[in-house]
């Protein structure tokens, strides 16, 4: 290139970044080629779709009960299985706290997930922070609550992935509102000028609690921006799941070439932002009916329902499964033990530091203190 | 007079310094439709419409540094942090420009910026809802910090906060945002920063506080007396940066005895200042030790967050402990 030239975009990336790549429609019908994908595939799908969407009622039901402190829905969502459902177990993913379908696909079971909500003694995070998810032993890095935070952690590990000269790539999640702010300029430009394995997966729900998306950016599409950074992006009909699913293997392809690619899922967050939020305040209940007919596990539904791959009545019949396995699930995790009261002074460093012994001691002597003089402070 | 919890008692003051000067402007996100998630702002689209009340990107430092800019140029910018525990992306805009820009323009530039966030914990906010930052601005010269512990006194120093000359910091503890109800006068008043409140009259132990600590600090009086026979005079602080040593030091002429309650962590907490500046200028007032009863030095954990903050049984100890030496 020099310096005082023109430089042309190419108009095929233009258009990947611009169009929308979709391959079953809202009513399940095919309108795209659809990509080779086996039956039992297509079932997986179906199935971590159905458990994601149990498990979002039943830890919105467990949040009522006061048990569970804030709960993100994730109806309308579900369709980012098919991003994560291609990757292998050694790579690396690093969700979003409204993802429950990404941690059921990584393999954590409803089981773990409902330990860690309770947060009662089996949560492997301890008691850190609510509505986060994650495990060393599925390579999925529990998410930080503020937004975007995650999106240079996945750049810098798949720089470290490279470097180390493995042929493993990460996944990273986030939503439109995170777009906004500055670790997704840093994460893109790294991954951009690094060239690291990288696939970014925008789910953009349309609203960011209030703020809906013409009032977020006004480019043209999320997917657009990436492209600036220098990363191949495109966007595709997010509550399609098997154009999430192929859309994921070609990204996947690429990033282990050692190239960095953006997906923009284009979805609708049917829910309120978190169970603290009140979406009648600044979205239309109208709008929302409207955007139920987009849903993803309707239009998955209708379209094997058409092509004999569900036979009547299968579909409840799979939902009553999983909804009575979670019910048992929850019913045993709300039997556990909460966690040592002492809990938050561990983990903070790897070694023993003398401010910490001493303030340990002073919080023990807090508790008898307490039990002595018979007050209640939880 | 009228009744009013802290959310209505910030919303009026908001509400009215608008009415009364064109130049004030509130952005933030989700503050206009959305009224702000603890519903702050509610209403205020309405009247002041969205040039006015702006629901902002996602970005604290888009935020901070905007306003900066709206600051630097006629506006008085009152920008909504929606959780203080987010305005870590905002820091180089706080830090290294709304503090700094009076001081390295000579003084040809100001920043009439107010910083508003909920803070603190008790609402099982977790590790990223519940944080006590306050220190990391006291420490920043070019900043006043200021937190208030209810209704009356957050309308008064919200509406002064507006009219200072340089940046506020102003925090509010989320906890007792609805909880706490007081009169709160129809008219315009507004609380000198840097005063304190002395909240009760007590002889024997001076206990300075602020934010939500005053109530718990309130509600363990009654125990104190009837089980150490002590009587505890409890200082709000309102103002975090600077100060009021006055009222401290008068205190403590009569008390001796010196505790200071915080949420925020220990180490280099404000109670580290308080005690240093007593000890370096006035340690003739002292009997004994000065005990800080703090958050402990972890990240604010999500489980067991009462044993974790600040307690009545902490404080009991504290004040045994400071009587019997």
């Amino acid at each position: 290139m020099s310096l005082l030239g023109r430089v042309d975009i190419d108009p095929e990336k233009l258009e990947k970044a611009t169009g929308l790549y979709r391959v079953i429609d809202e009513e399940g019908r095919v309108v795209g080629e659809f990509p080779d994908i086996g039956e039992e595939v297509l079932r997986d799908l179906l199935h971590y779709m159905i458990r994601a969407r149990v498990l979002d009622e039943w830890l919105l039901r467990l949040q009522r009960m006061g048990k569970v402190a804030i709960h993100a829905p994730n109806k309308g969502q579900e369709a980012i299985v098919g991003a994560v459902y291609p990757l292998r177990p050694e790579d690396w993913v690093f969700p979003s706290y409204r993802d429950l379908g990404v941690y059921l696909v990584r393999g954590m079971s409803e089981e773990e997930i409902l330990d860690r909500a309770l947060y009662n003694r089996d949560d492997p995070l301890r008691g850190s922070d609510f509505a986060i998810y994650g495990h060393r032993k599925y390579n999925m890095i529990p998410t930080p609550v503020p937004v975007g935070n995650q999106i240079p952690h996945a750049v810098g590990a798949a720089y470290a992935m490279k470097y180390r000269g493995l042929d493993t790539i990460t996944m990273v999640m986030f939503g439109d509102g995170a777009t906004s702010r500055g670790d997704f300029h840093a994460g893109l430009n790294f991954a951009g000028v690094f060239k690291t394995p990288t696939v970014f997966v925008c789910e953009n729900n349309q609203w960011a609690i209030s703020v809906p998306l013409r009032r977020q950016t006004r480019a043209p599409t999320i997917a657009f921006r990436a492209l600036s950074y220098g990363v191949d992006a495109i966007r595709v009909d997010g509550n399609d799941v098997v154009a999430m699913y192929k859309t994921a293997i070609d990204a996947i392809t690429q990033a282990r070439r050692g190239e960095p690619f953006f997906i923009e899922m284009v979805t609708y967050r049917l829910g309120s932002h978190t169970t603290a939020d009140d979406p009648t305040r600044y979205r239309s209940e109208e709008e929302v009916r409207r955007m139920e007919r987009y849903e993803p596990l309707r239009r998955l539904r209708k379209y094997m329902e058409e092509h004999g791959y569900l036979r009547e009545g299968e579909y409840d019949e799979i939902y009553k499964m999983y909804y009575d396995h979670v019910e048992k699930a929850a019913r045993e995790a709300l039997e556990k033990p909460p966690l040592p009261e002492d809990v938050f002074f561990e983990n903070v460093y790897g070694d023993r530091v003398w401010v910490l012994e001493l303030e340990k001691e002073e919080f023990y002597e807090s508790l008898r203190i307490m039990k002595e003089l018979g007050l209640e402070v939880e | 007079m009228p009744v009013m919890n802290m959310v209505q008692a910030l919303n009026t003051a908001l509400r009215e310094e608008m009415e009364r000067d064109d130049s004030v402007v509130v952005l933030g996100e989700d503050v206009g439709r959305r009224g702000g998630v603890f519903l702050v702002t509610e209403g205020l689209i309405d009247i002041f419409g969205e040039e006015r009340v702006i629901d902002t990107p996602l970005t604290e430092l888009g935020i901070v540094g905007f306003a900066i800019g709206m600051a630097l140029n006629g506006l008085r910018p009152v920008a909504e942090i929606q959780f203080i525990d987010f305005v870590y992306e905002a820091f180089d805009q706080i830090v290294s420009n709304a503090a700094k820009i009076r001081f390295r323009t000579g003084g040809m530039y100001n920043v009439p910026l107010v910083i508003r966030s909920p803070c603190c914990g008790g609402i099982k906010g977790g590790m990223h809802h519940s944080q006590s930052p306050e220190s990391y601005f006291i420490h920043t010269a070019g900043l006043y910090t200021v937190m208030p512990s209810g209704p009356y006194d957050a309308k008064g120093l919200l509406k002064t906060s507006i009219r200072v000359d340089d940046p506020v910091i102003f925090l509010e503890p989320k906890s007792i945002y609805r909880t706490v109800k007081e009169e709160v006068p129809e008219e315009d008043y507004t609380i000198e920063l840097g005063r304190a409140k002395k909240v009760l009259e007590g002889g024997d132990v001076t206990v300075v506080t602020w934010g939500a600590m005053v109530h718990m600090v309130k509600s363990a009086a009654g125990l104190i007396k009837e089980r150490l026979g002590a009587e505890i005079e409890v200082i709000d602080l309102r103002t975090l940066f600077p100060f009021d040593k006055d009222m401290i030091i008068e205190s403590l002429e009569k008390t001796g005895r010196l505790i200071v309650v915080h949420e925020a962590p220990k180490t280099l907490g404000l109670g580290a200042e308080i005690a240093a500046f007593i000890a370096e200028h006035h340690p003739e007032l002292l009997y004994g030790p000065i005990i800080r009863v703090t958050g402990y030095d972890t990240p604010f954990p999500l489980a067991h967050e009462k044993l974790y903050m600040p307690n009545i049984a902490r404080l009991y100890l504290a004040v045994k402990k400071v009587l019997e030496y």
